[in-house]
């Protein structure tokens, strides 16, 4: 729920466990990493690559904060810069988030279009016991506000358990949480979702052979997502298990309650992360007096950042860039996957130089954006509601798609603006919402008056 | 058979449509937002155009039939509408960029804008026709089976083509007549779109709809590629490739 900016490396980038929109404009700070040196994080450089763009121009250094060397006279120059930068980046990093949030939207369409267990009603969650199967449309509205209470409830609970944890340092405990929940959602899920897709497709496959491919599956996702891993491995994970918690969400959810959760969790994100007192806001701060960062897990990260060359003498903020602190989730964390983007995004690596860093040595900082699993998981279950239950009509899903799309790069563009923490899930929900109703109830009879005489506008 | 139906009308309305996206604005970050902002226009405009017509349905009481003429023209009207606001916006944010820049000018060209921005009108209005006829034709069914054409989804492949590309042009030529002030241009863009969607009134007389609207296509092309400062004599140079 944070989308965040850093221009100093003492600044983390804090990002909620559930949806956190940031750019990551500083280098990574180190992760906390059980007994690992932080000098072990610059190891398997060969992955990275150079973008294409940053060889345009010269050594754009975002935020003159990062070199800790002293360059004073490019101070001036690094500040116009940055606005160039930000401009010159702006729109790639856009599309760097557009990608895998299309890519995990498709995956649930395409499995909610398929797959008819996904759109089976069979039960519902306990975080939303109230059924929704009454005679009349006031029970059935409040009921799905009764329900809206209760997850919305849940979840700030657990937030507030997640930030007391956090003040109180309990990080062994938000780790064990979050690999807990990560297993669950790499091995069992993932065996539900396999099986339902044998069962549509009609293909046999016997448990020996199941088991190794589910083993295979969950053993290297869950050391790419909470140790290390290629880079595009790692997003491939983060983006399937949030396609796969969506799923769980679509079909667990009854309708109205789908739709009012949805509306309800985008003001709780406004909330959590601008008001002063908000849970996130709170994790936010504490992250930043202790110079850590926060829930580096969780949060997909859409770029590798290494700055070969500055001479920052304190490694620790440029060294170690495997995050594996698995940030606790709130509420639905046992059903939320842990994601860990971050530790793959920041490899910084290489010794450090300690001479001072000169313009031309300056290598081209990759910054990422990074927005957090719990936006992707929202967005799809939007999306997926909107294949699934809008009378089999496919012009929903493409508005409700474009309508999160643009909410995204609203907020993005916002985030250039203010450079600080902000909420990446109301714009795109409300705009995918409003799409949704309008598509559904006014442009459908339209279109299907015009297409059955085959008429074009 | 219902596959490659399927198949075959997905590339003939959406393929050049996708070669487009592919070949020239898929490299470029700016432009595929560009691309989604236009895509974001023209729904806004389906929307505006579907809630008049809805509200003309409950108050007509008539039958749907008879207003879809005059909802045919409002929806047209208002994409040309919103195609105008999208030529603002950009503009705007075309001079935002280029105080921003470096050197004062702004990293798109308006020409380039412009083609991506009638791409978008085209793409999105291709889906919107196409998709829930495709989504169709892979079921099973009997094309026709109450005595209408049994060439309705080719025909429809074809004319969402038509349409893809039309709408390309038009961007082109509508944002150079928005930018020269030229009155006639924007005048024959809403005139010609509204013979298009005059034409496919006649469906499904085919000759006299398909027939005209792809010559209609074709002469569009060639103004549009006139009017983005093309002509015989480049063509002549490109294919001969001579080096500039």
């Amino acid at each position: 729920m944070i989308a965040f900016m850093n221009n100093s490396d003492s600044e983390e980038e804090p990002c909620n466990e559930r949806t956190s929109l940031m750019s990551a404009e500083s280098p990574p700070v180190p992760s906390y990493q059980d007994g690992l040196p932080a000098s072990e994080a610059g190891e398997a450089q060969a992955h990275r690559k150079r973008r294409a763009g940053s060889s345009r121009g010269p050594s754009n250094i975002a935020g003159g904060e990062m070199s800790g060397s002293g360059v004073p006279l490019r101070e001036s120059i690094l500040e116009n810069e940055e606005e160039e930068l930000t401009l010159k980046y702006g729109a790639k990093h856009v599309i760097m988030l557009f990608v895998p949030v299309t890519l995990c939207m498709i995956v649930v369409v395409a499995t909610i279009k398929s797959v008819r267990f996904y759109t089976e009603k069979n039960g519902q969650l306990i975080y939303t016991p109230f059924s929704e199967d009454t005679p009349s449309v006031g029970q059935r509205l409040l009921n799905s506000v009764l329900n809206t209470i209760v997850m919305i409830s849940v979840i700030i609970v657990m937030t507030v358990f997640l930030v007391l944890l956090y003040k109180y340092r309990c990080y062994k405990f938000i780790h064990g949480w979050l690999i807990l929940s990560s297993l669950m959602l790499l091995f069992l899920f993932t065996y539900i979702y396999l099986g339902e897709v044998l069962k549509t497709y009609n293909v046999a496959m016997d448990y020996p052979t199941l088991f190794i491919v589910i083993w295979n599956f969950g053993a290297v996702g869950m050391i790419c997502i909470h140790w290390k891993g290629p880079l595009q491995l790692q997003q491939a994970y983060l983006i399937m298990i949030s396609a796969l918690m969506a799923l769980v969400f679509i079909k667990y959810l009854p309708e109205w309650s789908a739709w009012v959760i949805l509306g309800a969790i985008s003001i709780y994100d406004l909330m959590a992360v601008l008001c002063p007192k908000g849970p996130l806001r709170m994790l936010v701060e504490t992250a930043q007096e202790r110079n850590e960062p926060i829930f580096p897990a969780l949060i997909y990260s859409s770029a590798m950042m290494w700055t070969v060359g500055m001479a920052k003498p304190d490694t620790a903020a440029r060294g170690a860039s495997q995050q594996t602190w698995d940030a606790a989730e709130d509420g639905r964390e046992q059903l939320r996957s842990p994601s860990h983007a971050e530790s793959q995004m920041s490899e910084t690596r290489g010794p450090v130089p300690t001479r001072p860093v000169t313009f031309e040595e300056l290598e081209e900082e990759e910054r990422g954006v990074k927005l957090g699993l719990g936006d992707f998981i929202f967005y799809s279950v939007l999306v997926g509601k909107a294949a699934a239950t809008a009378s089999g009509d496919w012009n929903t899903t493409l508005a409700c798609f474009v309508a999160i799309l643009i909410g995204l790069c609203l907020t993005l563009l916002l985030l250039a603006v203010f450079k600080k923490a902000l909420p990446a899930l109301p714009i795109s929900i409300t705009f995918g919402l409003i799409f949704y109703f309008s598509t559904d109830n006014l442009v459908r009879p339209f279109m299907d008056t015009l297409a059955s005489h085959q008429l074009y506008i | 058979m219902a596959a490659a139906v399927l198949l075959g009308c997905a590339a003939i309305a959406l393929g050049p449509a996708a070669a487009l996206v592919l070949l020239t604005v898929a490299a470029e970050p700016l432009l595929l937002i560009v691309l989604l902002a236009g895509a974001f226009f023209w729904l806004l405009s389906l929307l505006a155009a579907s809630l008049l017509w809805s509200v003309a349905v409950q108050l007509g009481g008539r039958e749907d039939a008879a207003l879809l003429p005059l909802g045919a023209a409002a929806a047209v009207l208002l994409q040309e509408l919103c195609r105008f606001a999208c030529f603002k916006m950009l503009k705007k944010a075309d001079e935002g960029l280029a105080t921003l820049s470096k050197d004062g000018r702004s990293p798109l060209s308006l020409r380039r804008v412009a083609y991506v921005s009638g791409l978008s009108f085209g793409t999105i209005s291709g889906l919107f026709s196409i998709t829930n006829i495709l989504a169709d034709s892979a079921g099973p069914g009997t094309v026709g089976i109450h005595g209408d054409s049994p060439y309705y989804f080719i025909t429809s492949a074809f004319l969402t083509m038509a349409l893809v590309l039309l709408h390309t042009f038009w961007g082109i030529i509508f944002f150079d007549a928005c930018e020269r002030r030229r009155a006639g241009g924007l005048g024959l863009v809403v005139g010609s779109h509204l013979l298009t969607s005059g034409l496919t009134f006649l469906n499904p007389w085919y000759e006299a709809s398909l027939g005209p609207i792809l010559i209609l296509t074709l002469c569009t092309g060639l103004w549009a590629f006139s009017t983005a400062g093309g002509s015989f004599h480049n063509v002549l140079k490109c294919l001969s490739c001579k080096g500039e």
